[in-house]
């Protein structure tokens, strides 16, 4: 399980999170939700180590962040950021390769080869795997970075905005794979996402950031209230449901 | 495929340091070979060194435009030599012991790569802008520093500045060759070692850090290896500034391959087979009638400007 306590922390003076306690069971999906800069990039960067804790703890299984040597921990988690920029030219197959870099140190064997090929298969890559990805789409791009992070076979994934760039298809087709990651190969993830039907569709859990502290977390059906979500965003959301999935309407005034 | 390119440039780097000790003997062999030797493992050392240096420095700083002579590594080392010169005059610098002046000169720059190093990476947050727009700044400032030095001493101590601020390589400072090669080998050797790490490195820090690198000390490491290697080769035949960027340019073009475990070496041999060809030919067909290194400042420069027009460097 994840267990955050007491995360603050700050730009300068600015404060991004103030005193986040969390504890997220092992198994399933868990949404990150939030208005802009509500903090969610940020607790996601200090549970994957991009960024130093200032205060508090944050433990995967026990493990804590600030203390165990960042080799053992991208055994047990793979963190993917938005931004993704590279400083060399790389082929899908090479960069999903790189996600083996925590077993094999650079010498692959059979079972990094073998670990490769699954994700590109998993992820629909295999018509791109010789592309460079500077000839890619954005959405192309995306899905061959979550390609890398799956290959790199942790219990936990922490993933910042992956439907970022992808058209419908691609981002619901993501959606389902995170999905079956969870179910059939037991992974833990956590995934910020803007659009919260997004959340309510695919998410056991979802959690709520507003100016850097936890509104509310908990099942969809908890937090897709228009109460609470009017709360989170500060504008009125309408909530229906729609052959028993619930879908929130805030595209018009 | 990259196996059979870096055995095409071992048999490359080969052909011309047989060229270089074989071609136009003049004297008596035993005294050639001698001669002849320790430039040629002077020149095959500046040439690896310069490779590799630069090479670690565009993967440590994601960018394949900028070099360390860029970051103001080598300003800072004609900053120390002039210092010397002022501090000591033109006699005393020529009579303090080479090999001590050496390994001062070579402690104060890593010392100075260090410090800046971990004034600017010290909160773990690599900042590579602020870290370019500081190198540029120090190393105009070392240079205007030194500038000013020589404009305040005795015309013959200039003299003395000059002799040593320009690459020579038809007179290289042989008694500096066993402590440099012993220094810079040790320097090459410990980059060899991180090449799987540093084929991370170049995807950027988070990615790097989420495939477990210790991101902050590796680059520190390999900006180390890098001061060190400068300093060999600055204090073997003077600043190169341009060289470095034909070298891993030609490294990546060459090798195709993100692999430093395959970048490196190309690089080094890359380094060694122009330096060396290049003076086999000045010195023999061209009866030194003109410079080696104004020529690679010159086409490096011009790659220089080529790779900033074209916009993205392959």
């Amino acid at each position: 399980m994840i267990e955050i306590d007491g995360v603050s922390y700050g730009y300068g003076t600015t404060p991004v999170l103030r005193d986040v306690s969390l504890s997220l069971p092992k198994g399933g999906v868990t949404a990150l939700i939030g208005p802009n800069g509500a903090g969610k990039s940020t607790l996601l960067s200090l549970m994957g180590r991009l960024l130093p804790l200032q205060s508090g703890r944050v433990r995967f299984d026990g493990l804590d962040v600030a203390r165990t040597p960042s080799e053992t921990l991208a055994l047990k988690l793979a963190v993917l950021r938005q931004e993704t920029v590279l400083g060399t030219r790389l082929t899908v197959e090479d960069l999903v390769a790189f996600g083996r870099y925590p077993h094999c140190r650079g010498r692959p064997g059979e079972a990094d080869r073998q670990a490769v090929a699954a994700a590109i298969e998993q992820f629909e890559l295999g018509s791109l795997a010789g592309r460079f990805l500077d000839e890619l789409s954005g959405g192309q791009r995306q899905r061959a970075f979550v390609a890398m992070t799956f290959a790199q076979a942790t219990d936990y994934l922490l993933l910042d905005e992956p439907l970022n760039n992808l058209d419908i298809t691609f981002a619901r087709s993501l959606m389902r794979r995170l999905r079956s990651l969870a179910d059939e190969h037991g992974r833990t993830i956590v995934v910020v996402l803007h659009d919260i039907n997004y959340a309510a569709a695919w998410a056991d859990r979802i959690v709520a950031l507003k100016d850097g502290a936890l509104v509310v977390e908990g099942e969809p059906e908890a937090v897709f209230r228009p109460d609470v979500l009017a709360a989170i965003y500060g504008v009125p959301i309408e909530v229906t449901r729609h052959q028993g999935r619930l879908a929130a309407l805030y595209h018009w005034e | 495929m990259p196996r059979r390119r870096l055995a095409l440039l071992a048999a490359l780097t080969l052909l011309a340091a047989l060229a270089f000790m074989l071609v136009a003997p003049q004297g008596n062999w035993s005294f050639l070979l001698g001669f002849r030797g320790e430039r040629l493992a002077a020149l095959a050392l500046v040439g690896a060194s310069v490779g590799v240096a630069t090479v670690l420095f565009q993967t440590v700083a994601g960018n394949r435009i900028l070099t360390p002579s860029i970051m103001g590594f080598d300003a800072l080392y004609g900053l120390f030599q002039t210092g010397l010169v002022f501090l000591l005059g033109g006699v005393g610098y020529a009579a303090l012991d080479a090999r001590l002046k050496f390994l001062i000169e070579t402690a104060a720059m890593v010392a100075a790569a260090v410090m800046l190093l971990t004034l600017l990476l010290g909160r773990g947050r690599t900042d590579l802008h602020r870290m370019l727009l500081v190198g540029v700044i120090l190393g105009t400032f070392f240079r205007s520093l030194a500038g000013m030095l020589q404009r305040l001493m005795d015309p013959n101590e200039f003299a003395v500045v000059q002799g040593a601020s320009f690459a020579t390589f038809s007179r290289v400072r042989g008694e500096l060759l066993m402590v440099a090669a012993l220094l810079a080998l040790v320097a090459l050797w410990l980059a060899w070692r991180q090449r799987h790490a540093l084929d991370v490195v170049a995807l950027g820090r988070s990615v790097s850090i989420g495939l477990g690198i210790d991101h902050d000390r590796l680059c520190q490491l390999a900006l180390v290896v890098v001061a060190v290697l400068v300093s060999a080769s600055t204090a073997l035949v003077g600043p190169v500034a341009f060289f470095g960027l034909i070298v891993a340019s030609l490294a990546h073009v060459v090798m195709r391959t993100p692999r430093h475990a395959h970048l490196l070496p190309a690089a080094a041999m890359i380094g060694a087979t122009i330096l060396i060809a290049g003076q086999t030919v000045f010195e023999r067909a061209l009866g030194l009638q003109a410079t080696l290194s104004v020529v690679i400042e010159f086409a490096g420069g011009l790659l220089f400007l080529f790779l900033l027009l074209r916009g993205r460097p392959a």
